[in-house]
């Protein structure tokens, strides 16, 4: 399975969803299918999406978070699993694309491959007490459409293949992304 | 030496005066009992991560929310968070109202700070990050209400440092 899949896949769904994604290939696939206002692009600072995504959930209880990450980038960050369980936000679905490479920056191996380190156990280790596994599509959409119904943190750690994008580019600022997301954000709170 | 109770209660009150909502934060002594008061306050809600760096994502995740957001941390959890300061922050106008324990500075007994309190400010520098050193009881709060100010209009991180004078009796 692609991770594009999987975003396509999800797209319809994070529709009145705030969104975070890692950098690099993840972000373009998101952004290639259609930019929203509640989308995020965490073009750097490798590991910290889902703690913008935590910050997020704590702070909006009436809003549902969504954070696209990498294996890569939260490897980069495990404490944030421990965090994010200690904290419990009900609604955060953290997405663990796991490419078991480190693709946006040519491909190199990561501790993933071959399967030497599992994410989920570590997530499941961490505290998470919803946790899955998703090696198909098919099981990739029901984790989703099930995390996002429950009341609950949810983890699901998508295994994927390391593909991305042929082109890569956004018509879009790095601040200007973040200062939107925010007005988008604070909009909705006055709805 | 021990953690002065009284300028702890100054701080967390200054925090809270500057209408401060939530802190993140990763404990360290001359932090407890700040920490302490904050775990205790119903108004305020504590964040305890695992790591500074987290920390700065959470923050950006309070900013995105219009949540007025602090952290709390050692110069040595400053040091571990800088990309995340650099690359999340910096690079996307986020605001970071920080008070640091500035430890293994001026009359530091412990060799395993000093370092870390060496470094501290040339690194600040570095970083185009304003800052000031807190020392006295009778203007911490003010100075913390002042960070907080400057760092939303800036867009930028902002360090209020803690100093030895401020947090030992
Ligand atoms: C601190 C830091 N170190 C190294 C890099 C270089 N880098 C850019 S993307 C990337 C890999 C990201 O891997 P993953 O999160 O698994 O996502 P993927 O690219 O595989 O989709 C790395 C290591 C970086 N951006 N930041």
């Amino acid at each position: 399975m692609e991770r594009a899949q999987c975003l396509e896949l999800l797209y319809p769904e994070l529709q009145d969803k705030l969104v975070v994604t890692i950098m690099g290939a993840c972000a373009q696939e998101l952004y290639d299918l259609g930019h929203r206002e509640s989308f995020f692009y965490l073009q750097h600072a490798m590991g910290l999406a889902s703690s913008i995504g935590l910050g997020l959930a704590l702070h909006l209880p009436e809003e549902r978070v969504v954070v696209l990450d990498g294996d890569g980038s939260v490897l980069m960050n495990l404490g944030t699993l421990t965090t994010l369980a200690r904290y419990r936000p009900r609604n955060l679905l953290h997405i663990i694309f796991d490419n078991e490479s480190l693709l946006s920056t040519g491909g190199f191996d990561s501790q993933t491959t071959s399967g030497i380190t599992d994410l989920a156990a570590i997530a499941r280790g961490a505290g998470i007490q919803h946790v899955v596994t998703a090696g198909t599509l098919m099981e990739f959409g029901e984790a989703a459409l099930e995390a996002l119904e429950r009341d609950d943190l949810s983890v699901i750690v998508a295994k994927v293949d390391a593909v991305g994008p042929d082109l890569y580019g956004m018509d879009l600022q790095l601040p200007e992304n973040a200062f939107r997301f925010r007005r988008h954000i604070l909009d909705r709170k006055q709805a | 030496m021990t953690v002065s109770y009284e300028n702890s209660k100054i701080i967390f009150d200054g925090i809270k005066a500057a209408g401060i909502r939530t802190v993140s934060a990763l404990p360290e002594t001359w932090l407890g009992l700040v920490l302490q008061r904050a775990e205790d306050d119903p108004e305020l809600e504590l964040i305890q991560v695992a790591k500074e760096e987290e920390a700065i994502g959470i923050a950006a995740g309070a900013y995105f929310a219009g949540e007025p957001h602090l952290l709390l941390m050692q110069n040595h959890g400053f040091l571990a968070a800088i990309n995340g300061i650099v690359s999340l922050a910096q690079l996307y106008s986020i605001p970071l109202c920080m008070l640091i324990a500035l430890r293994g500075h001026w009359g530091e007994p412990y060799a395993w700070h000093t370092r870390g309190g060496i470094v501290t400010e040339g690194v600040l520098r570095a970083l185009a990050i304003p800052f000031e050193y807190a020392r006295d009881p009778a203007k911490v709060a003010a100075q913390i209400r002042d960070a907080y100010t400057f760092s939303e209009s800036s867009l930028s991180p902002v360090a209020l440092l803690l100093t030895r004078d401020l947090m030992e009796d």
